[in-house]
């Protein structure tokens, strides 16, 4: 605790390099896997495929992913944007399944009345199908974000920055004082965005929020 | 108006769901589709928006063949009410009305201001606009169901079971809610129930369909009744299907008795034989019940009015039918149905004899009728 | 493609699977974290599952916590862990089980919470005990989802044991995390090769072995399609299948 605030401009530094790392993979994870997911959600062929390779994919280790991505693309393993393009293939994965179920959730019987309304394919997907999912979808972004810290923190062993440096130098240099800062400040960082995303979606699904008489 | 041709429905598994139906849908009217569960009645009905596609035969929608309509277009022209409502959970309910408009190409704001004079038509306080279907009960979240369908002034509207899910006390409300609506606005409905006695209550014609999906009978609903096709039909209707027959003979021209009541004051003086019975009116006219010899001697004895008489049967109000006419008479404890006025003051007996000498009066005159 | 083709040939030579530092011994290490980590999650983590998914008391407070231990980072706590209690099997077990435990103890609660309330009513009508119920109706039931949830720690912590040789432990990190420290990238890939292919086994059986637990014919169950409206579902086509044209004369009408 004392290290904590002893040090805080740098743990401010680190926490923008974490969460850099951590996040932009988000926000293109659901780019990428909000669209595929709701284009594979009713073609039962193709939902099945693409559940079976995305399982694949987050079922490599993330350590193991950094480490061979170089491979295929034209980084280093510990570039920036090597752990941002390994985070985000991990993310959507897993999301290209969560979008699916998440669709799924919404009652049968209110897309039936969309259809039967009157709405487009497309209509329905975007003002009822996806509003309606979101609840789900906020729920698993949430445990998203912070396996995504988490993973950044791991990364730290093979080298990667942000908040996991003080666990390997506090290691290294046998200062326990500066690990329990980094795990302080790791699970402060999660918690916090933990909460903003469970904020935020409430903030954007106020049918959910009214007491049902 | 809306046609149907030798009109199947088979599922790549076998089952027919629909087979070979034949029907005309008149403009104007509102038609019930009854039957079963699994008798192809809600198929059939959602053949007419498309959102079901015939493997055999034609619906057409004023004259037009519905598979040569783009299905998006088509169900924007047709108002559509499912059991649950159907309403989207997370839009307002004033959103939900103004749905259709919006879709359509209508300002949200004149979509809005029109939703408003909806909701009041269907019955509902304007300010349960602002609310979330969750918050409205589910009698509220039908009539919303109701004015959402109408929002874009569509002339045909599908109902499919929409009262199934309400307590009786609601599904009557809403059923004469949709009367008076039908009376004002004369679409072209078609109505799904699986209860013979709402589709009889309120078609102008009804279709019954059988297991299989065959159509079994399609009349008036007074014919139904009197004339049942098949067996299946009339086992269908059920019992005291004579008696229910009986709603639609009016009972204006019934031959009322006289009927001397009493007050409560005057109940001490009386001698009654026994087997016979007096009717206590309240001092504005209206019934309160029968009392015999017994209850006089009650009464007598210092026991309340209340435990003294004995309770009267329904009543039969002035724009009743024949059938409300027969069970006032055999509802009543002394066997005289009594009759009110609008205000509910006695106007006379009803015995069960002249109920039936009016039914045979009016029968004599039926054969007119049409099919 | 010259990294991956030595590492491929390092995983070929028979010679460097000997030995307590050779790839098998890597690999039981490995997999030695993984079971000891995972078992002591579901020992925590199963029961206390049951009990707030049978009860439905406390759940706000333990999924809260449980929330909140995804937060702590498993890195620093294994490094902390080795700072005090040095270097053996403790240090990465406590760290990996922290872990392990929230998808375990999601799951389980999800899968007992979500047993059909009508079952459980019925079978506590049956005159069935609470122990009963739980093990006889409600743990059956939500088989598949505790079993998910089982698949997902093992998954994470197989992952994540990678981490343990950092701190001079054992396990196949020994071999991504040497790997890049003398920049000898073929032994980095050995070792995120085998990980890779550990966990995709691992994740695999369990994956067969949710399946298989699925109680009922629910396993090898063809998709009958679920219309919307029971109306749907023809009983049979019988003789009067057919307009009121062709009805069956010989039918007596209801009564004269």
């Amino acid at each position: 605790m004392h290290y904590l605030l002893t040090h805080l401009d740098n743990a401010w530094a680190l926490t923008l390099i974490h969460l850099r790392l951590a996040l932009i993979p988000i926000v293109l994870g659901l780019l990428i896997a909000v669209p595929l997911g709701s284009l594979v959600w009713r073609h039962t062929a193709l939902r099945r495929f693409t559940t079976f390779t995305a399982s694949i994919i987050f079922t490599i280790p993330s350590l193991a992913l950094f480490v061979v991505l170089p491979l295929i693309i034209p980084t280093r393993i510990l570039d920036e944007a090597n752990v941002i393009v390994a985070l985000t293939l991990y993310t959507a994965a897993l999301l290209v399944r969560a979008v699916p179920e998440a669709l799924d959730a919404v009652p049968g019987a209110v897309r039936d009345a969309a259809e039967a309304v009157g709405y487009t394919k497309l209509g329905q997907l975007l003002k009822i199908e996806l509003p309606l999912s979101l609840p789900v979808l906020v729920a698993g972004l949430r445990v998203v974000a912070v396996t995504n810290i988490s993973m950044v923190a791991v990364g730290s062993v093979i080298g990667i920055g942000g908040l996991g440096t003080w666990f390997t130098e506090g290691y290294q240099s046998d200062k326990s004082d500066q690990i329990v800062a980094g795990i302080i400040a790791i699970f402060v960082l999660a918690v916090l965005i933990d909460v903003a995303i469970l904020l935020a979606g409430r903030l954007i699904t106020p049918w959910a929020r009214v007491r049902v008489t | 108006m809306i046609t149907f041709t030798d009109v199947t429905k088979r599922y790549p598994d076998g089952t027919v769901a629909v087979d070979g139906l034949t029907l005309e849908v008149p403009a104007g009217s509102l038609t019930v589709f009854v039957g079963p569960s699994g008798c192809g009645k809600t198929t059939s009905m959602r053949m007419i928006n498309r959102m079901v596609e015939p493997t055999a035969g034609t619906v057409t929608v004023d004259g037009r063949d519905v598979s040569t309509v783009d299905p998006v277009k088509l169900r924007l022209g047709i108002g559509y009410v499912i059991q649950s409502g159907g309403l989207m959970p997370h839009q307002r309910v004033i959103d939900n009305v103004a749905c259709v408009p919006v879709l359509t190409g209508v300002s949200r704001r004149a979509a809005r201001q029109a939703a408003y004079g909806l909701l009041e038509r269907v019955g509902l306080d304007p300010k349960l606009g602002q609310r979330y279907p969750a918050q409205l009960s589910g009698g509220q979240q039908q009539r919303v169901g109701v004015a959402r369908a109408l929002a874009a002034d569509p002339p045909i509207l599908l109902m499919d079971e929409p009262f199934s899910a309400v307590d009786p006390v609601v599904r009557e409300e809403l059923q004469a809610e949709m009367l008076r609506l039908q009376s004002e606005l004369h679409k072209t409905i078609v109505f799904v129930t699986h209860d013979i006695d709402e589709a009889v209550k309120l078609g102008d014609a009804v279709a019954v369909f059988g297991r299989g999906g065959g159509l079994q009978q399609y009349d008036a609903p007074a014919r139904l009744l009197s004339n049942p096709a098949n067996e299946f039909v009339s086992e269908f209707i059920g019992d005291d299907r004579g008696y229910r027959g009986l709603q639609f003979f009016t009972a204006t021209g019934l031959e009322l008795q006289p009927l001397s009541a009493v007050s409560e004051q005057e109940i001490d003086a009386l001698e009654l034989a026994p087997g016979d019975w007096r009717l206590i009116c309240r001092d504005d006219g209206t019934p309160f019940g029968w009392i015999n010899a017994d209850g006089v001697q009650a009464h007598r004895d210092g026991n309340t009015l209340y435990d003294s008489v004995t309770a009267g049967g329904s009543l039969l109000h002035a724009d009743g039918t024949l059938r409300t006419a027969l069970d006032a008479a055999l509802s009543s404890p002394s066997g005289i149905g009594v009759a009110v006025d609008d205000t509910g003051a006695v106007l006379g007996g009803v015995l069960a004899d002249e109920v039936i000498e009016a039914l045979d009066a009016q029968r004599r005159v039926a054969p007119a009728e049409t099919d | 493609m010259n990294f991956l083709q030595q590492a491929l040939a390092y995983i070929f030579t028979a010679d460097n699977w000997a030995g307590n530092a050779g790839l098998g011994a890597r690999i039981l290490e490995h997999l030695q974290y993984t079971a000891v980590a995972v078992a002591v999650s579901a020992l925590i983590a199963i029961p206390i599952g049951m009990i707030i998914g049978h009860t439905g008391r406390g759940a706000f407070l333990v999924v809260t916590a449980v929330n909140a231990l995804r937060a702590l980072p498993t890195l620093g706590v294994l490094l902390l862990g080795v700072l005090l209690w040095g270097l053996g099997l403790l240090p990465p077990t406590v760290a990996l089980t922290l872990l392990g435990v929230p998808p375990l103890l999601a799951g389980t609660y999800a899968g007992i919470a979500n047993v059909d309330p009508k079952i459980v009513d019925a079978a506590t009508s049956m005159g069935m005990t609470n122990w009963q119920v739980l093990t006889r109706v409600e743990v059956p039931n939500a088989a598949p989802l505790i079993l998910g949830g089982l698949r997902t720690a093992t998954l994470q912590v197989v992952a994540t044991a990678t981490v343990a040789a950092y701190a001079s432990l054992g396990g196949l990190g020994r071999y991504l995390i040497d790997g890049i420290k003398v920049r000898q990238f073929h032994i980095a890939l050995v070792g995120a090769l085998l990980v890779t292919v550990l966990a995709l086994v691992l994740d695999g059986l369990l994956a067969l072995v949710v399946r298989a637990s699925v109680p009922g014919t629910g396993r090898w169950r063809r998709r009958i399609p679920q219309p919307l409206l029971d109306d749907e579902v023809a009983v049979d086509v019988g003789p009067q299948g057919r307009g009121p044209e062709n009805r069956d004369p010989s039918v007596m009408r209801e009564g004269w």
